[in-house]
């Protein structure tokens, strides 16, 4: 069976970047089918029936988000294209931006004519200042070919599109705080409710939608919900862009039908190719920095000892005492060379750097957090931080306003949950610990 | 519509959240608000100090929320049931959050003007545990002065984002706002800036700790030596109506009133608040009503002062005499290695001498 | 004698961009463009002086500590000079699995910087950030627009010595 490719069934031709050489390999014809064939409810039941989930790390069906839209009367509604990719481990949406921003734009199109959006932003995270170049040089070709701009093929059917930098702050990531972003305001996340459903950008009905999801839109319009649900397993329907980092031989963007063993991701030459050479896996964060890290063991096969897949699902088997999450498909492989100590604490670092501010279990818990394990990996720590860290990171889940909180969390809570010896090897042996490159050997299952 | 919070059900309207909900039921109820400021809008949401646990989230859909709610900021729906002060997630998740704010926290209480009308301190002390587990350093800044009479601790400040609202909502043209992210989040002016607005001074009201104080009071006096005193005058700027702060008969402080939830009831203008000092500037309305467990109230007002019968008897039953012979036996025994303390004690029946005999038979085996 | 600074303004064929950018939002929602117009400044003066940050309040209607506080938050605004290329260095994870700490070394011990600090010779300023979105392609830094992947100290070398002729 030919392996399925919706979003990466032309980003290997040369020139696919332009207009002309989109448009010959059958792009734009999503667009000429719903303008021309289809109301916008009919484009919103075909990605309803395709189940295509959030692919921003979520997973929150598309379809399902998109009817939540409100829609009173007189009052504008916009979609805004979240492509503020920041999460560590993931680099899907640069790549696809920048390989094929037309699959992008026509999403949009499609997208926006579905919802009734007259004005739609993408939302570029601001260092990818040369794909928003890109993306704005796109949008001015298909503009002027009449896909985009007033009256769109004489439908009568008004869309601009237009291109917003960020200006580096990985919270923009989270929806609400990327709308403040967008109005100009500090990235704070708002409160929910009132969802950007109902009160949006500007207050008004917003969808914020991830580029890999909105990229989709087309192949779904011209082949149906159908035919896209028909790949994939259960409630995991369609591909996804799986972005692989570390110790893998081929680390690279990858579009897998969702399924896929990780065995079989990991080490078949037609995706990562196995661990570099006369190495083996540690370790894996399967979906961005955000979810909780797995041993190689336990990524394998979950606990009931059965193949565990590349899908939401099994991904997530056995809750966090043995699973993880699918995320936003950031998957960071680690070989026996990395200190799990070391690695959690970059992270927890990350998080507070990334933090808001702006409620105070995050503000200061990250903080806190990522000095504590600073001690431990530097050789000063002591056997309570352990579990001060583990309390530390369950005060903080779940009682911030926005996700970073939990995102903070995990990582640190399941490294302890599933490396404690190594932690405690790091507080019992510092000397040993701190030495440039110095590897706890313990109690250590590579596959 | 009605809502049960902590097993009392209130009637209360539509689009009443769960804090309001509470506090109409009374403060033994009302979750801690540390960044939520009724006049304020669009404050709340922030600290974190407020979430409590929905049990129940409406009479049509009886299904729990799964995380805990900021109540100050959830509107409630009818048929609602909540848990505040009778679910242990909810306390054990409140104990962190005083953890988290008092972790850059200075806790220079000795020296902090706000001492003792500060909502942190009530904060700490009622939902608090007694031992911070941080070890590390903790943030600093230089104070500042926003101005010649508003002065800025930035290491006391929890960020709850009231003075930003004020300076939004009340003085039309803001200066001062929250600069950097995360844990480097500051107030600050940017560049040094003098906050120059007719009614800038409500932030030092607004502010939960003492991060913005009044220079014209520094270090004049704690408030628990203060007597608070309702006044009106004829203002053109503001309503006028404020309360004085006197030691004997000088006004050393003038605020705005405030309600029991320390909520600014009108805001005040600068010439009332920083220029009016003197008894003569104002109309005296009478003593201000002060919360009884407020450390404000003791040693007021002497003539209004009722001391219940049992503390009276336990009074009584404690009092000794100095020159009553007082019992001595624990005195410092228990400081004597173990040996000694035994040889102190007399055999049963023998007299007081034995047991200094002993003491000598001790002294001379050694 | 009170010194005051020179007053900036963006260049005419800026200030045609910027009124361009402000067309992107419905009337009334001008502030939408601060973080464009901030990238602007950027571009023209190299860094975001306070007199700039003035400016462009100026420009959208809105109050300098409005334009402070987003400036201050975000982290591609530099608040300080800076030299003639910021070199802006990944140090999270998978770039420091693929042995960024000893390539950013070996960066910084070339150009004779610190994390924050500007070279000697004012050419180079080193900027350590968060995840730049290149995780397979690590270590990697970015001056300017654009990205310098698959980092090696050979690659490191060759990259600082060309930016230095």
């Amino acid at each position: 069976m030919s392996l399925p490719k919706i979003l990466t069934a032309h980003t290997h031709l040369p020139g696919i970047e332009t207009f002309d050489v989109y448009r010959k390999n059958g792009g734009y014809a999503a667009v000429e089918k719903a303008i021309k064939t289809m109301t916008p409810d009919e484009v919103v039941e075909e990605v309803k029936k395709s189940g295509v989930r959030g692919r921003g790390g979520a997973g929150f069906p598309m379809g399902m988000k998109w009817s939540f839209l409100a829609k009173p009367e007189g009052v504008p509604r916009y979609l805004v294209c979240n492509a503020d990719e920041s999460e560590p481990g993931t680099f899907k949406d640069h790549w696809l931006m920048k390989t094929i921003p037309h699959l992008l734009i026509e999403g949009m199109i499609v997208s926006s004519y579905a919802l009734g959006a007259n004005a739609s932003y993408i939302y570029v995270r601001g260092e990818l200042m040369y794909v928003v170049r890109i993306l704005e040089k796109a949008i001015a070709e298909a503009k002027a070919a009449g896909f985009l701009g007033k009256n769109i093929l004489g439908s009568g059917y008004d869309l601009e599109l237009y291109v917003q930098p960020g200006g580096g702050a990985y919270i923009c990531g989270e929806e609400t705080a990327l709308l403040e972003s967008l109005e100009g305001k500090r990235g704070n996340p708002r409160n929910k409710p009132p969802f950007p459903a109902v009160k949006g950008l500007y207050q008004c009905p917003t969808v914020v939608n991830n580029v890999e999801s909105i990229s989709t839109t087309s192949w779904i319009v011209n082949n149906g919900g159908d035919a896209y649900a028909a790949i994939g397993i259960g409630r995991s329907t369609g591909t996804k862009l799986i972005s692989a980092s570390g110790h893998l031989k081929k680390p690279g963007v990858y579009e897998i039908p969702l399924g896929l063993p990780v065995q079989e991701f990991i080490y078949s030459d037609e995706w990562c190719g196995g661990i570099r050479d006369g190495h083996h896996l540690k370790a894996v964060v399967a979906g961005g920095s955000s979810v909780p890290i797995l041993p190689a063991a336990m990524l394998l096969k979950t606990a009931a000892g059965e193949d565990r897949l590349m899908s939401y699902e099994s991904l997530a088997d056995g809750g966090f005492a043995t699973g993880t999450m699918m995320g936003s498909g950031g998957f960071i492989a680690m070989d026996e060379t990395t200190c799990i100590v070391r690695n959690t604490w970059n992270f927890s670092r990350f998080y507070h750097h990334e933090s808001c501010g702006q409620c105070s279990p995050c503000r200061e818990g990250t903080g806190w957090m990522e000095k504590v394990l600073h001690r431990i990996e530097h050789g000063h720590g002591s056997m309570h931080d352990i579990d001060l860290l583990v309390d530390v990171a369950k005060k903080i889940e779940g009682n911030t306003i926005c996700p970073l909180g939990d995102a903070a969390a995990w990582p640190i809570a399941s490294a302890i949950r599933h490396f404690r010896d190594e932690f405690e090897w790091h507080i019992t042996n510092p000397q040993e610990a701190t030495r440039p490159g110095a590897v706890f050997k313990g109690h250590m299952e590579l596959v | 519509m009605k809502v049960t919070i902590d097993n009392i059900t209130i009637e209360v309207e539509p689009g009443t959240t769960i804090l309001q909900a509470a506090r109409k039921i009374g403060p033994e109820v009302a979750p801690p608000a540390m960044c939520y400021y009724e006049p304020l809008k669009a404050s709340g949401g922030k600290c974190r100090a407020c979430l409590v646990k929905v049990t129940a989230g409406s009479e049509k859909d009886p299904r729990p929320m799964p995380k805990l709610v900021p109540s100050c900021i959830t509107q409630v729906q009818d048929g609602m049931i909540v848990e505040n002060t009778v679910n242990e997630q909810v306390l054990e998740t409140r104990k962190g959050i005083v953890e988290f704010l008092l972790l850059n926290h200075p806790l220079d209480c000795p020296i902090c003007d706000q001492a003792g009308e500060c909502h942190l301190q009530d904060f700490s002390f009622q939902h608090g545990v007694q031992q911070t587990r941080y070890e590390e350093e903790r943030r600093t800044f230089e104070k500042q002065d926003l101005g010649p009479n508003i002065q800025l601790h930035m290491t006391r400040c929890i960020l709850c984002y009231r003075c930003v609202f004020t300076a939004d909502q009340i003085t039309g043209k803001r200066v001062h706002g929250v600069l950097n992210r995360g844990d480097h989040a500051e107030i600050s002016t940017y560049i040094e800036k003098a906050i120059d607005n007719d009614f800038s001074g409500n932030v030092i009201d607004v502010c939960p700790v003492g991060a913005l104080t009044d220079k014209t009071y520094r270090f004049k006096n704690r408030v628990w030596f203060t007597k608070p005193v309702d006044a009106h005058c004829d203002c053109e700027k503001c309503s006028g109506k404020v309360t004085l702060w006197y030691r004997g008969d000088e006004v050393i402080r003038v605020t705005a009133r405030k309600n029991q939830w320390g909520e600014v009831l009108d805001f005040i203008c600068n010439t009332c608040r920083f220029e009016r000092k003197n008894t003569a500037d104002w109309t005296i309305e009478g003593p201000t009503k002060v919360a009884r467990h407020s450390v404000i109230s003791a040693n007021k007002y002497g003539a209004n002062k009722i001391v219940p019968e049992f503390a009276r008897r336990l009074a009584a039953s404690q009092y000794k005499d100095v020159h009553e012979a007082r019992d001595t036996s624990q005195l410092n025994i228990k400081q004597l290695p173990e040996e000694r303390f035994k040889a102190l004690i007399p055999p049963a029946g023998e007299s007081a001498v034995a047991g200094i005999r002993s003491i000598q038979n001790w002294a001379e085996d050694k | 004698m009170l010194e005051t600074k020179p007053r900036i303004e963006f260049t005419p064929e800026r200030l045609e961009r910027a009124k361009e950018i402000l067309t992107h939002y419905p009337e009334g929602r001008q502030k939408s463009a601060l973080l464009p117009l901030l990238h602007l400044l950027q571009e023209q003066e190299g860094w975001t002086p306070a007199e700039g940050m003035d400016y462009v309040a100026e420009l959208l209607g809105i109050q300098p500590i409005e334009v402070y506080e987003v400036a201050t938050f975000y982290t591609m605004y530099h608040l300080e000079p800076v030299g003639k290329h910021v070199i802006e260095y990944c140090r999270t994870g998978p770039c420091m699995l693929m042995g960024g700490e000893e390539v950013y070394a070996h960066l910084k011990q070339k150009i004779g910087a610190q994390d924050g600090e500007t070279s000697a010779d004012k050419l180079f300023t080193i900027k350590p950030v968060e995840c730049l979105a290149a995780c397979g392609w690590g270590p990697c830094f970015q001056i300017r627009e654009k990205y310098y992947t698959h980092l090696t100290i050979e690659k490191v070398d060759e990259i600082i010595d060309e930016l230095k002729q």
